[in-house]
């Protein structure tokens, strides 16, 4: 779901901004790791799949009831190409998507970009990565691809809710039930989609690592659990959240958006340092049984 | 030195397996333009990506006296792209940078030149083969026949020593058929043409080579060629 | 197709056309900053800014009317939002909804318009955006064309072949190769401009574009646009909480 200008408040896009900005400066390195290239020469192959991936999605998937499907892509991509490449050729998308075609705004670009260039990509590797050797590696392949679609969704909603866009309830549970519809929808068209690269070139699709120590599988999908989770409830429930911070009486939403900026920032370091702490502890003690085994 | 494309005994194998080239022997003198014709899978393209180091096989490929082969310099493949003008078949991978200028001031930017100066080159060429007025177009807004003569501009600016263009009037309508042949002849360089079209081959080549099957078949003029291979479209 | 269009535009010959693409990226940004602090009750603001924008529209020499009805397809996703909105007994903030996704869309678009990818490009390119991902955007604008007509071609031929009782389970595994088919296409195209990138002497960087020259009128264009809107935002404008 492409957010356009004008419904996130200041606060919000400032600090999707300003995190997509570092994030895609990161990716941009990984990637050319991850593709083995010391130098520019997969530029044109990343080019080029994003071009793919925008000339599939014109591809109708019949899904019964004389509706079609689409593929969104972004689960594909970080299975052929690798998740920190996807990040970048989505986020490319992103912007031609933007400035070209008027699809989602400028100013939230951050959120767009984080919402399906980072979190959306990264859902739709993880289940790839940790079960995609073994027996169930379709499952893994569903998992992924309605996962990375639905988290995106998801997160959108909840950026927009926290910028005050009011969503009632019933209005709120349909809008979840498109998401994961139209999640279920692109796994089933990821599936045989890859299944149709294989056949051709089973070099295509990559192989992922020999599962290690799972501290930032872990870390990275409690944080984008709990973030999801959190926000949606803090979003549709302002005086709770209000009653959590002893002392305060004014509403958050006087705070200025520098403090409001900071805050949202400060929280989510928090909770990705908790669940990175926590994840190393339980993957160091299981290391220790492991050795002494 | 005379000879500017000296091969003996080219073999190749395909990933796959297949024997794609079977001991190629073949020559290319200062000036001189052949044709080469063959089956399609014959090989024809895969010696021609031989030439200017795109692909390594067993044998000796040499570009103006500089040995081509898996253990050559960077320098040394640097110089023999530059000599060895390729111009594939497919223009839409040829051309990949968004405008006209820009791509074909890309092969001169490889060599070392400044912005400035290539970009000088590169509306030079642009000039040269009739393309002048194009340089702030998108390639995919060309016809096939202006692309084709933006790919020849492209390779032009690198000064090579030789041509290899490979199809090169495929999609063609006849005046831009026309059009290209006699951009041909005017260019001094060695010319090896790899083309189905008799026509244009015979306008323009002194020499054609047969490939059949991985080797060279025969060798002589194109007419020699084309009545002893029975070369032609006709259905007698 | 829609940026086809788009690039017939942006080659017009205005005094927009002219202006240097970072004046004119940096006074978008500005105008798109201003619009999204503006607080819901300022009508007058955003009728300024229209304003504004109408201005441009008729310095740009631009179609008004294909421009207005592009700007509208953001009109639909703004809509429904607005009508939840207005339905939840906020009715100001459901038109500053419609209003600023509007006009917000409606000045990427004359920007855009007045502007050829390329140079937006190197406008991205002097505000420090990675190189490689300028560079991967190049390459997907360059063989989105190309690739979409492929996909179009694979989906005639698929609609012509298929029988009016053709079951949904097999057209949808149809679609699947569809798909393959085209990635196993895309691929092999990247794999041979990879070898044409070789054949011109590719060093392992792509070269750098000549730079624009930022003259007077750009940096008095920005001075304006900045002003302007400086004055709207702080003058008629509350700040949005």
């Amino acid at each position: 779901m492409h957010i356009p200008d004008g419904f996130l408040s200041p606060a919000v896009w400032a600090t999707l901004d300003f995190a997509a900005v570092g994030s895609v400066a990161v990716a941009a390195r990984r990637a050319q790791r991850e593709l083995e290239s010391p130098d520019d020469r997969r530029i044109p192959l990343l080019g080029v799949m994003g071009a793919f991936v925008f000339a599939a999605q014109m591809i109708n998937f019949p899904v019964g009831m004389g509706t079609s499907g689409h593929l969104v892509g972004g689960a594909l991509l970080a299975m052929t190409l690798g998740p920190w490449s996807a990040s970048i050729v989505m986020t490319a998308i992103l912007i031609l998507q933007a400035f070209v075609f008027q699809d989602g705004g400028i100013v939230v670009l951050g959120a767009n970009i984080c919402n399906m260039a980072l979190a959306g990509v990264l859902a739709g590797y993880l289940p790839y990565r940790m079960w995609g050797r073994g027996r169930h590696r379709s499952a893994a392949i569903f998992l992924s691809a309605s996962a990375s679609v639905t988290v995106s969704a998801c997160l959108a909603l909840a950026e927009l809710q926290i910028s005050g866009v009011p969503m009632p309830r019933h209005l709120l549970w349909i809008s979840l039930g498109l998401f994961v519809a139209g999640g279920l929808i692109e796994g089933a068209v990821t599936v045989t989609a890859v299944h149709a690269i294989e056949r051709l070139n089973p070099l295509w699709v990559r192989q992922p690592a020999l599962p290690g120590p799972r501290v930032m599988a872990v870390a990275a999908i409690a944080a984008a659990v709990v973030v999801i989770v959190g926000v949606g409830i803090a979003s549709s429930l302002p005086d709770a959240l209000q009653n959590l911070l002893p002392g305060r009486r004014t509403a958050i939403a006087e705070w200025s958006w520098l403090h409001k900026a900071s805050a949202g920032l400060a929280m989510m370091l928090l909770i990705y340092a908790t669940c990175a702490i926590v994840g190393r502890t339980v993957s160091g003690r299981k290391l220790a049984r492991q050795r002494s085994a | 030195m005379t000879r500017v494309i000296d091969v003996r005994g080219l073999r190749y194998r395909y990933p796959d397996g297949t024997q794609a080239l079977d001991g190629v022997d073949f020559h290319l003198d200062r000036g001189e333009c052949v044709a080469l014709f063959g089956a399609n899978g014959s090989g024809k393209t895969t010696f021609a990506l031989h030439l200017n180091g795109l692909l390594y096989g067993e044998g000796s490929v040499e570009v103006c006296g500089m040995r081509v082969d898996a253990g050559s310099a960077a320098k040394v493949l640097a110089d023999v792209r530059a000599k060895v003008g390729l111009v594939f078949q497919d223009s839409d991978e040829q051309l990949f940078l968004p405008t006209v200028l820009e791509d074909v001031a890309f092969g001169p930017a490889n060599l070392g030149l400044a912005p400035a100066p290539a970009a000088e080159r590169a509306r030079d060429v642009l000039r040269q083969v009739g393309m002048g007025g194009a340089v702030d177009r998108a390639p995919y807004h060309l016809s096939s026949g202006e692309n084709r003569r933006v790919a020849l501009a492209g390779v032009l600016a690198m000064q090579p020593e030789v041509l290899v263009l490979d199809e090169p009037t495929t999609s063609l309508d006849p005046p831009d058929q026309r059009d290209l042949t006699a951009l041909l002849r005017h260019l001094p360089q060695a010319k090896l043409l790899v083309t189905h079209d008799v026509e244009f081959a015979g306008a323009l080549a002194t020499r054609a080579v047969f490939f059949e099957r991985g080797r060279v078949a025969g060798e002589g003029t194109v007419e020699e060629i084309v009545t002893h291979f029975r070369w032609s479209r006709r259905a007698d | 197709m829609h940026h086809v269009v788009l690039e017939r535009w942006s080659r017009g010959a205005s005094v927009l056309h002219t202006l240097d693409a970072r004046a004119k990226l940096a006074s978008l940004l500005i105008f798109l900053v201003a619009v999204s602090t503006t607080a819901p009750a300022s009508q007058a603001a955003f009728a300024a800014y229209a304003l504004l924008l109408a201005a441009a529209l008729f310095a740009s020499r631009l179609p008004v009317a294909g421009i207005l009805g592009r700007a509208a397809l953001v009109l639909p996703f703004s809509a429904t939002f607005a009508l939840i909105t207005w339905w939840s007994g906020d009715p100001m903030r459901a038109l500053s909804l419609a209003e600023k996704s509007f006009l917000s869309g409606l000045a990427v678009l004359i920007t855009m318009a007045t502007t050829p990818l390329v140079q937006l490009m190197g406008a991205l390119d002097s505000a420090r955006v990675p190189r490689p991902l300028l560079l991967v955007i190049q390459f997907l604008y360059r063989y989105l064309f190309v690739i979409s007509e492929q996909a179009q071609h694979m989906r005639l031929a698929a609609r012509c072949r298929q029988g009016a009782g053709s079951h949904g389970k097999a057209r949808f595994h149809a679609a699947a190769g569809a798909v393959g088919v085209l990635f196993a296409r895309s691929w092999e195209r990247a794999d041979g401009i990879y070898r044409a990138m070789l054949a011109r002497g590719f060093t392992g960087r792509f070269p750098e574009l000549l730079p624009a020259r930022f003259r007077w009128r750009d940096a008095v264009f920005l001075c304006a646009c900045t002003t302007a809107l400086l004055a709207v935002r702080l003058g008629l404008a509350e700040f949005h909480r």
